[in-house]
Protein backbone atom coordinates (compact mmCIF):
# COMPACT_ATOMS: atom_id res chain seq x y z
CA UNK A 1 0.00 0.00 0.00
CA UNK A 2 1.36 3.34 -1.04
CA UNK A 3 1.58 6.26 1.29
CA UNK A 4 -0.73 9.18 0.54
CA UNK A 5 0.57 12.71 0.88
CA UNK A 6 -2.18 15.24 0.27
CA UNK A 7 -1.71 18.50 -1.59
CA UNK A 8 -3.42 21.83 -0.95
CA UNK A 9 -3.84 21.02 2.77
CA UNK A 10 -5.82 23.64 4.66
CA UNK A 11 -7.27 25.17 1.52
CA UNK A 12 -10.84 25.21 0.27
CA UNK A 13 -11.96 24.96 -3.33
CA UNK A 14 -15.23 26.41 -4.56
CA UNK A 15 -17.04 26.30 -7.87
CA UNK A 16 -18.44 29.52 -9.26
CA UNK A 17 -21.15 29.07 -11.88
CA UNK A 18 -22.27 31.91 -14.08
CA UNK A 19 -25.56 31.72 -15.97
CA UNK A 20 -25.92 35.27 -17.17
CA UNK A 21 -27.00 37.04 -20.34
CA UNK A 22 -24.45 39.77 -19.67
CA UNK A 23 -21.34 37.95 -18.47
CA UNK A 24 -19.38 35.01 -19.87
CA UNK A 25 -17.08 32.76 -17.82
CA UNK A 26 -14.13 34.42 -19.56
CA UNK A 27 -15.21 37.89 -18.47
CA UNK A 28 -15.91 36.63 -14.97
CA UNK A 29 -12.40 35.13 -14.82
CA UNK A 30 -10.79 38.40 -15.92
CA UNK A 31 -12.66 40.41 -13.30
CA UNK A 32 -11.95 37.76 -10.64
CA UNK A 33 -8.21 37.87 -11.41
CA UNK A 34 -8.26 41.60 -10.71
CA UNK A 35 -9.42 41.01 -7.13
CA UNK A 36 -7.92 37.56 -6.53
CA UNK A 37 -5.08 38.58 -4.18
CA UNK A 38 -3.27 35.25 -4.24
CA UNK A 39 -6.28 32.95 -4.62
CA UNK A 40 -5.77 30.34 -7.34
CA UNK A 41 -8.36 30.77 -10.08
CA UNK A 42 -9.09 28.27 -12.84
CA UNK A 43 -11.45 29.19 -15.63
CA UNK A 44 -13.89 26.52 -16.77
CA UNK A 45 -16.64 26.30 -19.36
CA UNK A 46 -19.30 27.13 -16.76
CA UNK A 47 -17.41 29.63 -14.61
CA UNK A 48 -14.48 29.26 -12.25
CA UNK A 49 -12.84 27.15 -9.62
CA UNK A 50 -11.19 29.13 -6.86
CA UNK A 51 -8.74 27.62 -4.39
CA UNK A 52 -7.00 29.18 -1.41
CA UNK A 53 -7.06 29.87 2.30
CA UNK A 54 -10.67 29.78 3.55
CA UNK A 55 -10.78 33.48 4.53
CA UNK A 56 -9.25 34.60 1.22
CA UNK A 57 -11.68 32.44 -0.76
CA UNK A 58 -14.67 33.75 1.22
CA UNK A 59 -13.56 37.32 0.58
CA UNK A 60 -13.12 36.65 -3.13
CA UNK A 61 -16.49 34.90 -3.38
CA UNK A 62 -18.21 37.83 -1.68
CA UNK A 63 -16.54 40.12 -4.24
CA UNK A 64 -17.43 37.88 -7.20
CA UNK A 65 -21.08 37.70 -6.16
CA UNK A 66 -21.36 41.48 -6.46
CA UNK A 67 -20.54 41.30 -10.20
CA UNK A 68 -23.95 39.81 -11.01
CA UNK A 69 -25.68 38.75 -7.78
CA UNK A 70 -28.65 36.90 -9.22
CA UNK A 71 -26.75 35.06 -11.96
CA UNK A 72 -23.69 33.81 -10.07
CA UNK A 73 -23.93 30.64 -8.00
CA UNK A 74 -21.33 29.09 -5.71
CA UNK A 75 -20.79 25.70 -4.15
CA UNK A 76 -18.04 23.81 -2.32
CA UNK A 77 -15.79 21.29 -4.01
CA UNK A 78 -13.94 18.46 -2.25
CA UNK A 79 -11.07 18.10 -4.71
CA UNK A 80 -8.53 20.76 -5.68
CA UNK A 81 -8.47 21.83 -9.36
CA UNK A 82 -6.69 19.53 -11.78
CA UNK A 83 -6.63 16.60 -9.35
CA UNK A 84 -5.74 13.53 -11.46
CA UNK A 85 -8.42 11.47 -9.69
CA UNK A 86 -11.14 13.80 -10.94
CA UNK A 87 -9.77 15.89 -13.82
CA UNK A 88 -11.23 14.77 -17.15
CA UNK A 89 -7.87 15.41 -18.81
CA UNK A 90 -6.75 12.16 -17.19
CA UNK A 91 -10.02 10.24 -17.18
CA UNK A 92 -11.69 11.14 -20.46
CA UNK A 93 -15.37 11.97 -20.81
CA UNK A 94 -17.29 14.24 -18.50
CA UNK A 95 -15.84 14.81 -15.04
CA UNK A 96 -17.71 12.85 -12.36
CA UNK A 97 -20.27 15.23 -10.95
CA UNK A 98 -20.51 17.33 -14.09
CA UNK A 99 -23.77 15.75 -15.19
CA UNK A 100 -25.41 16.69 -11.89
CA UNK A 101 -24.28 20.27 -12.37
CA UNK A 102 -25.59 20.23 -15.92
CA UNK A 103 -28.99 19.04 -14.69
CA UNK A 104 -29.24 21.82 -12.11
CA UNK A 105 -27.81 24.39 -14.54
CA UNK A 106 -30.99 24.08 -16.61
CA UNK A 107 -33.18 25.32 -13.74
CA UNK A 108 -30.87 28.09 -12.58
CA UNK A 109 -32.93 30.59 -14.57
CA UNK A 110 -35.94 29.90 -12.34
CA UNK A 111 -33.79 30.45 -9.25
CA UNK A 112 -32.53 33.70 -10.77
CA UNK A 113 -36.14 34.75 -11.28
CA UNK A 114 -36.87 33.90 -7.64
CA UNK A 115 -33.90 35.93 -6.42
CA UNK A 116 -34.90 38.89 -8.56
CA UNK A 117 -38.44 38.72 -7.20
CA UNK A 118 -37.07 38.72 -3.65
CA UNK A 119 -34.86 41.68 -4.45
CA UNK A 120 -37.79 43.65 -5.84
CA UNK A 121 -40.00 42.64 -2.92
CA UNK A 122 -42.58 41.04 -5.20
CA UNK A 123 -45.42 39.12 -3.69
CA UNK A 124 -44.92 35.36 -3.68
CA UNK A 125 -47.59 33.61 -5.77
CA UNK A 126 -49.73 31.11 -3.92
CA UNK A 127 -48.70 27.52 -4.53
CA UNK A 128 -51.28 25.57 -6.49
CA UNK A 129 -53.05 23.09 -4.22
CA UNK A 130 -51.62 19.61 -4.60
CA UNK A 131 -53.98 17.34 -6.52
CA UNK A 132 -55.93 15.33 -3.96
CA UNK A 133 -55.34 11.61 -3.75
CA UNK A 134 -57.98 9.65 -5.61
CA UNK A 135 -60.01 7.60 -3.16
CA UNK A 136 -59.45 3.89 -3.56
CA UNK A 137 -62.18 1.52 -4.71
CA UNK A 138 -64.71 1.03 -1.98
CA UNK A 139 -64.69 -2.53 -0.66
CA UNK A 140 -68.49 -2.90 -0.98
CA UNK A 141 -68.39 -1.64 -4.57
CA UNK A 142 -65.64 -4.16 -5.28
CA UNK A 143 -67.79 -6.93 -3.86
CA UNK A 144 -70.69 -5.78 -6.06
CA UNK A 145 -68.45 -5.85 -9.14
CA UNK A 146 -67.27 -9.35 -8.30
CA UNK A 147 -70.86 -10.48 -7.77
CA UNK A 148 -71.94 -8.97 -11.09
CA UNK A 149 -69.19 -10.76 -12.97
CA UNK A 150 -69.71 -14.14 -11.35
CA UNK B 1 -25.30 31.11 11.29
CA UNK B 2 -26.81 27.62 11.39
CA UNK B 3 -25.38 24.47 9.85
CA UNK B 4 -27.86 23.25 7.27
CA UNK B 5 -27.65 19.80 5.72
CA UNK B 6 -28.63 19.80 2.06
CA UNK B 7 -30.10 16.92 0.10
CA UNK B 8 -29.04 16.14 -2.62
CA UNK B 9 -25.75 16.60 -0.82
CA UNK B 10 -24.06 17.71 -4.04
CA UNK B 11 -26.73 20.26 -4.98
CA UNK B 12 -25.41 23.51 -6.44
CA UNK B 13 -28.71 25.34 -5.98
CA UNK B 14 -29.24 24.40 -2.33
CA UNK B 15 -25.60 24.98 -1.44
CA UNK B 16 -25.71 28.44 -3.00
CA UNK B 17 -29.03 29.51 -1.49
CA UNK B 18 -28.12 28.35 2.02
CA UNK B 19 -24.78 30.21 1.87
CA UNK B 20 -26.39 33.24 0.20
CA UNK B 21 -28.89 33.60 3.05
CA UNK B 22 -26.15 33.52 5.66
CA UNK B 23 -25.88 29.90 6.78
CA UNK B 24 -23.38 27.09 6.34
CA UNK B 25 -24.41 24.36 3.86
CA UNK B 26 -23.32 20.86 4.86
CA UNK B 27 -22.83 18.82 1.70
CA UNK B 28 -20.78 15.94 0.38
CA UNK B 29 -17.87 18.20 -0.59
CA UNK B 30 -16.99 18.89 3.06
CA UNK B 31 -16.68 15.19 3.91
CA UNK B 32 -14.72 14.43 0.75
CA UNK B 33 -12.39 17.41 1.28
CA UNK B 34 -11.60 16.22 4.79
CA UNK B 35 -10.49 12.84 3.43
CA UNK B 36 -8.63 14.24 0.43
CA UNK B 37 -6.59 16.53 2.70
CA UNK B 38 -5.72 13.92 5.33
CA UNK B 39 -2.45 11.99 4.98
CA UNK B 40 -2.61 8.21 5.21
CA UNK B 41 -2.79 5.25 2.88
CA UNK B 42 -3.39 5.96 -0.79
CA UNK B 43 -6.94 4.85 -1.55
CA UNK B 44 -8.12 6.46 -4.79
CA UNK B 45 -10.36 7.91 -6.01
CA UNK B 46 -12.10 9.31 -2.90
CA UNK B 47 -9.67 8.27 -0.15
CA UNK B 48 -12.33 6.01 1.32
CA UNK B 49 -10.22 3.53 3.29
CA UNK B 50 -11.25 0.22 4.88
CA UNK B 51 -11.66 2.18 8.10
CA UNK B 52 -14.74 4.00 6.80
CA UNK B 53 -17.19 1.06 6.88
CA UNK B 54 -16.12 0.54 10.51
CA UNK B 55 -16.90 4.16 11.30
CA UNK B 56 -20.19 3.76 9.45
CA UNK B 57 -21.24 1.18 12.04
CA UNK B 58 -22.36 4.10 14.17
CA UNK B 59 -25.06 4.88 11.61
CA UNK B 60 -25.97 1.51 10.10
CA UNK B 61 -26.14 -2.05 11.43
CA UNK B 62 -23.36 -4.53 10.76
CA UNK B 63 -25.47 -6.50 8.27
CA UNK B 64 -25.90 -3.38 6.13
CA UNK B 65 -23.56 -3.62 3.11
CA UNK B 66 -20.15 -2.03 3.59
CA UNK B 67 -20.85 0.30 0.65
CA UNK B 68 -23.67 1.95 2.59
CA UNK B 69 -21.65 2.06 5.81
CA UNK B 70 -18.68 3.57 3.99
CA UNK B 71 -20.87 6.30 2.53
CA UNK B 72 -22.51 6.90 5.90
CA UNK B 73 -19.04 7.51 7.37
CA UNK B 74 -19.03 10.64 5.20
CA UNK B 75 -22.64 11.75 5.67
CA UNK B 76 -23.27 10.56 9.24
CA UNK B 77 -21.05 13.14 10.99
CA UNK B 78 -22.55 15.89 8.82
CA UNK B 79 -26.09 14.84 9.78
CA UNK B 80 -25.04 14.83 13.47
CA UNK B 81 -23.60 18.30 13.05
CA UNK B 82 -26.65 19.68 11.21
CA UNK B 83 -29.02 22.06 12.96
CA UNK B 84 -31.53 22.04 10.10
CA UNK B 85 -32.00 20.42 6.69
CA UNK B 86 -33.34 21.33 3.27
CA UNK B 87 -34.48 18.36 1.21
CA UNK B 88 -35.47 18.32 -2.44
CA UNK B 89 -37.73 15.29 -2.75
CA UNK B 90 -37.85 14.95 -6.54
CA UNK B 91 -34.14 15.25 -7.27
CA UNK B 92 -33.66 12.99 -10.26
CA UNK B 93 -29.95 13.82 -10.28
CA UNK B 94 -29.53 12.05 -6.93
CA UNK B 95 -29.43 8.61 -8.48
CA UNK B 96 -26.71 6.05 -8.50
CA UNK B 97 -25.90 2.44 -7.81
CA UNK B 98 -27.73 0.42 -5.15
CA UNK B 99 -25.22 1.62 -2.52
CA UNK B 100 -26.00 5.25 -3.30
CA UNK B 101 -29.75 4.61 -3.41
CA UNK B 102 -29.82 2.87 -0.04
CA UNK B 103 -27.53 5.47 1.50
CA UNK B 104 -29.88 8.20 0.26
CA UNK B 105 -32.80 6.44 1.92
CA UNK B 106 -30.83 6.13 5.16
CA UNK B 107 -29.81 9.80 5.01
CA UNK B 108 -33.44 10.92 4.64
CA UNK B 109 -34.55 8.53 7.40
CA UNK B 110 -31.78 9.75 9.74
CA UNK B 111 -32.65 13.40 9.06
CA UNK B 112 -36.34 12.83 9.76
CA UNK B 113 -35.54 10.91 12.94
CA UNK B 114 -33.12 13.53 14.21
CA UNK B 115 -35.87 16.02 15.07
CA UNK B 116 -34.14 19.02 13.50
CA UNK B 117 -36.25 21.50 11.47
CA UNK B 118 -36.62 20.21 7.90
CA UNK B 119 -37.87 21.92 4.78
CA UNK B 120 -39.00 19.58 2.01
CA UNK B 121 -39.72 20.92 -1.45
CA UNK B 122 -39.47 20.13 -5.15
CA UNK B 123 -37.30 21.62 -7.84
CA UNK B 124 -39.04 24.43 -9.72
CA UNK B 125 -40.26 23.70 -13.24
CA UNK B 126 -41.24 27.27 -14.17
CA UNK B 127 -40.62 30.85 -13.09
CA UNK B 128 -43.55 30.99 -10.69
CA UNK B 129 -42.33 27.90 -8.89
CA UNK B 130 -38.84 29.39 -8.88
CA UNK B 131 -40.15 32.41 -6.96
CA UNK B 132 -41.95 30.10 -4.50
CA UNK B 133 -38.86 27.88 -4.16
CA UNK B 134 -36.50 30.72 -3.28
CA UNK B 135 -39.04 32.41 -0.98
CA UNK B 136 -39.72 29.14 0.88
CA UNK B 137 -36.01 28.55 1.49
CA UNK B 138 -35.45 32.13 2.65
CA UNK B 139 -38.43 31.99 5.01
CA UNK B 140 -37.27 28.65 6.44
CA UNK B 141 -33.70 29.82 6.97
CA UNK B 142 -34.87 33.02 8.65
CA UNK B 143 -37.02 31.01 11.03
CA UNK B 144 -34.02 29.06 12.33
CA UNK B 145 -32.85 29.90 15.85
CA UNK B 146 -29.50 31.13 14.58
CA UNK B 147 -31.08 33.63 12.25
CA UNK B 148 -28.92 34.23 9.20
CA UNK B 149 -27.63 37.46 7.77
CA UNK B 150 -29.87 38.12 4.78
Amino acid sequence: MAEYTPGYVGTVTKYVFVESPSMTPGELALRAYEVSEGVLIKETCFGLQVTGEPEAVDRLIAEIRTFDPTHIFVKDRGFPPGDPRRCRANLGGARPGYLGHEREFRILRYITRGLEALERGEEVPEAAPAPGKKPGLDIQRLQELIDEES
Amino acid sequence: MAKVFIYPATSLILSDLVARFGHKPLGAALGIRERIQTAGIDSPPLQITPEEPKRGLKYAAVEVPSGVRGRMAIYGPLIEEAEAAVIVTDADLAFGCMGCARTDELILFSLRQSGIPILELKYPTNEEEGVQFVAAIKKFLESLPNGGEA
